[in-house]
């Protein structure tokens, strides 16, 4: 049996990957390099606050990409190169990759103040690569010069590292969308996705459910009881507008973009006894029905970003035709309509980007399913085995996957209060990104 | 009004005190002055009757009472409206329409000396309206109306919900007016968006419970807040209990 058990700990909370009689999850099948980022040269007029801000993000976006060991500076003896072509002197090249250190990659640059604005020179070097080889990465980025534009160049850079080290695409500059009570009212709100610039979005007053980010990013899906009755709501990013969208009689929840953006699937009543699965066009023609049910109800649509060629699209959603709800996949079109078999309670699935693996909440079977404790669980069907994410003992739910396949966001926490959390699908750096009221229902950008 | 009486009660004993010492002066007379027969005196002129008449109270409704009393002086004879009656007196009358008395004293030389007086009858009241339709004011709506509660992860309605169904359903019979609005709730346990759906089904079954009661579906709406909004927050089996039901709020 092969098991790998990586502990995190997270502000009291274990949270791990317990594989137990599960095998081994694959990341991405490579080996994480020892990474060196010393301090960024800061060149004469840079503010303090740009040049520690810039530094700052762009450490954490590398250790929060999880797939570098990236060395602590407090272990640098060897000299930062001040230029590029310092890295053709073999003696500081060396200085780097002997042990005790064995850097293996090297990020390096420095910043400047051009005419008002920061600009950023940035490199990567594969350092055990002889002199004059191993440049990986050498580009220079702009932004206003202050600490949000230095934020946005570490964002970026860090991106173009993880690319570079084969790792592509990052999450550095990726978004959130969550739900929180802290205005007083349940509320769509975005963040980064490193929880800086926390944004309200929406002030309606009402219950607000589900806010789902569109494959561009520029729209928003969520269910809104605004008017009395929950239904689907669209809102532009762009203009924090609600868009023209159907309502529908009785009740309307839990929407879900296609991967190319021209659809949503979401779950209706229609004022009928029972929720079921409909699609229909983003400007809200061309409504369809998917499910036809008996007494039970179908929800929590979530389409497969990556499906088979040939394949007219996936949807995983969740069903409670056999007692308590189970997730199910089917065709876009509604046939084809299979349990994932796992039993207890299993709801609200996230379909990794490269469509391998179902992120859900479940509470598993043996009597545990009054509890109201779940955990985050992981189920990839190639293996058609599941591996738990969250031991955490608490109400864990809502997982969502990066556009990396790499890491995942939840909420945590008692009952009516929940805070947010990252974590990578190996259990390694969990980070909680909110603090403030409570706050739930986290959905990553596609991008 | 309740003044006038005594005065007149006043007037009245005078004039009875008046009248007992002519009676005993005549009394005397007669003692004192034995027969012969004498000769025919002269005729003396006898003096001229008055009469007072009063009646309490000078107003009444159809049906109830007026006290008439009169009073005479120098009277041989007292007739009320035609008939003799005593000299000095009082009777009670219950005249169904507005109605003038008239009473006359004669003297014993026949003079006569009347007074009237009006009792007028008013209309009676017109009868007391039907009663209004019993309007319930906002209070009795919940001390009335009760929830119906449910099982973990269901949306039967259990025999207990049953017999409070059929209570609410009586009320909101008698009371047509009242539309409702059935908001369906969950405990905090499982997935919000699954327990939306579940709070929807309950309303329905409520909802659905109450039409087969016989109440019109038109004045019923149904919605779910799921585990939004809960009555209480604790992590007991109580408290999951208190959460897990359809609640009834006015609508209108």
């Amino acid at each position: 049996m092969k098991t790998l058990r990586i502990l995190g700990c997270l502000l009291g909370l274990a949270l791990a990957l317990g594989a137990q009689d599960q095998t081994q999850i694959v990341i991405t099948g490579q080996v994480k390099y020892n990474l060196a980022l010393p301090l960024f040269n800061p060149g004469p007029g840079v503010p303090a606050a740009v040049a520690s801000t810039f530094d700052n993000v762009l450490w954490n976006d590398l250790y929060q990409s999880a797939v570098v060991n990236l060395v602590g500076r407090s272990l640098y003896t060897a000299p930062t190169p001040a230029a590029e072509t310092d890295l053709n002197n073999p003696a500081l090249r060396g200085a780097w990759t002997a042990p005790p250190l064995s850097i293996q990659r090297l990020a390096f640059g420095a910043l400047q103040v051009n005419q008002g604005g920061l600009v950023v020179d940035g490199f990567l070097y594969d350092v055990t690569q002889p002199p004059g080889a191993g440049r990986l990465l050498a580009r220079r980025y702009a932004n206003p010069d202050t600490p949000d534009g230095a934020r946005a160049i570490a964002h970026h850079l860090a991106d173009d590292i993880i690319a570079a080290l084969g790792f592509g695409p990052g999450i550095a500059s990726s978004q959130i969308a969550f739900i929180s009570n802290r205005s007083g009212h349940q509320e769509v709100w975005t963040m980064d996705y490193d929880g800086h610039s926390q944004q309200q979005r929406t002030h309606l007053h009402s219950i607000a459910y589900s806010p789902r980010i569109s494959p561009n990013g520029q729209t928003l899906a969520f269910m809104s009881s605004v008017g009395g009755q929950p239904q689907i709501k669209l809102l532009s990013l762009l203009t924090n507008r609600l868009l023209r969208f159907p309502a529908y009689r009785g009740l309307a929840e839990s929407p879900a973009w296609s991967p190319d953006g021209s659809q949503l699937a979401f779950a209706a009543n229609m004022g009928g006894p029972n929720m079921e699965i409909y699609t229909i066009h983003a400007d809200g023609t061309g409504l369809h029905r998917l499910t036809f049910s008996h007494g039970y109800d179908n929800m929590s649509p979530a389409w497969n970003p990556k499906p088979p060629p040939g394949s007219p699209g996936q949807i995983a959603f969740v069903s409670s035709r056999i007692g308590l709800p189970q997730i199910y996949t089917m065709n876009a079109d509604g046939s084809d309509q299979q349990r994932v078999p796992l039993g207890g309670y299993a709801v609200s699935p996230s379909w990794s980007p490269n469509g391998l693996s179902l992120a859900f909440a479940w509470v598993r079977g043996g009597g545990g399913e009054n509890s109201g404790l779940s955990d985050i669980y992981l189920w990839y069907f190639g293996d058609q085995k599941y591996v738990q994410l969250t031991h955490n003992g608490d109400r864990n739910d809502f997982p969502s996957w990066a556009p990396d396949n790499r890491h995942i966001v939840f909420q945590s926490g008692k009952q009516y209060h929940t805070q947010l959390f990252t974590v990578a699908a190996d259990g390694s750096v969990p980070t909680q990104l909110t603090s403030a009221g409570s706050n739930e229902m986290p959905n990553w950008s596609w991008h | 009004m309740r003044k006038a009486p005594s005065s007149h009660l006043v007037t009245a004993l005078i004039s009875g005190s008046a009248l007992a010492l002519c009676l005993a002066m005549a009394a005397c007379g007669h003692k004192a002055v034995p027969p012969p027969p004498p000769p025919a005196p002269p005729k003396a002129a006898a003096p001229a009757p008055t009469i007072t008449l009063q009646a309490d109270p000078t107003a009444i409704q159809s049906g109830a009472a007026s006290t008439l009393t009169w009073a005479s002086t120098n009277a041989t004879r007292v007739e009320l409206n035609g008939t003799a009656v005593n000299l000095n007196g009082s009777q009670q009358v219950t005249p169904s329409q507005s109605t003038d008395y008239e009473v006359v004293a004669t003297n014993a030389d026949g003079q006569t000396a009347n007074a009237t007086v009006r009792v007028t009858v008013t209309q009676p009241p017109p009868p007391p309206a039907p009663p209004a339709p019993v309007v319930q004011n906002v209070g009795s709506f919940s001390d009335n109306v009760k929830d119906a509660f449910f099982d973990y992860d269901k949306s039967d309605i259990r025999p207990d919900a049953e017999t409070v169904l059929q209570a609410d359903a009586q009320y909101f019979k008698q009371n047509p007016d009242i539309n409702l609005q059935v908001v369906g709730h969950c405990d905090a346990r499982g997935s919000a968006e699954y327990n939306l759906a579940l709070g929807e089904r309950r309303a329905d079954a409520v909802k659905n419970y109450l039409v087969s009661q016989g109440i019109d579906a038109s004045r019923i709406s149904t919605t779910s807040v799921g585990k939004e909004q809960p009555f209480c927050t604790q992590t007991t089996d109580d408290c999951y209990q208190l959460n897990r039901r359809g609640h009834f709020v006015k609508g209108n």
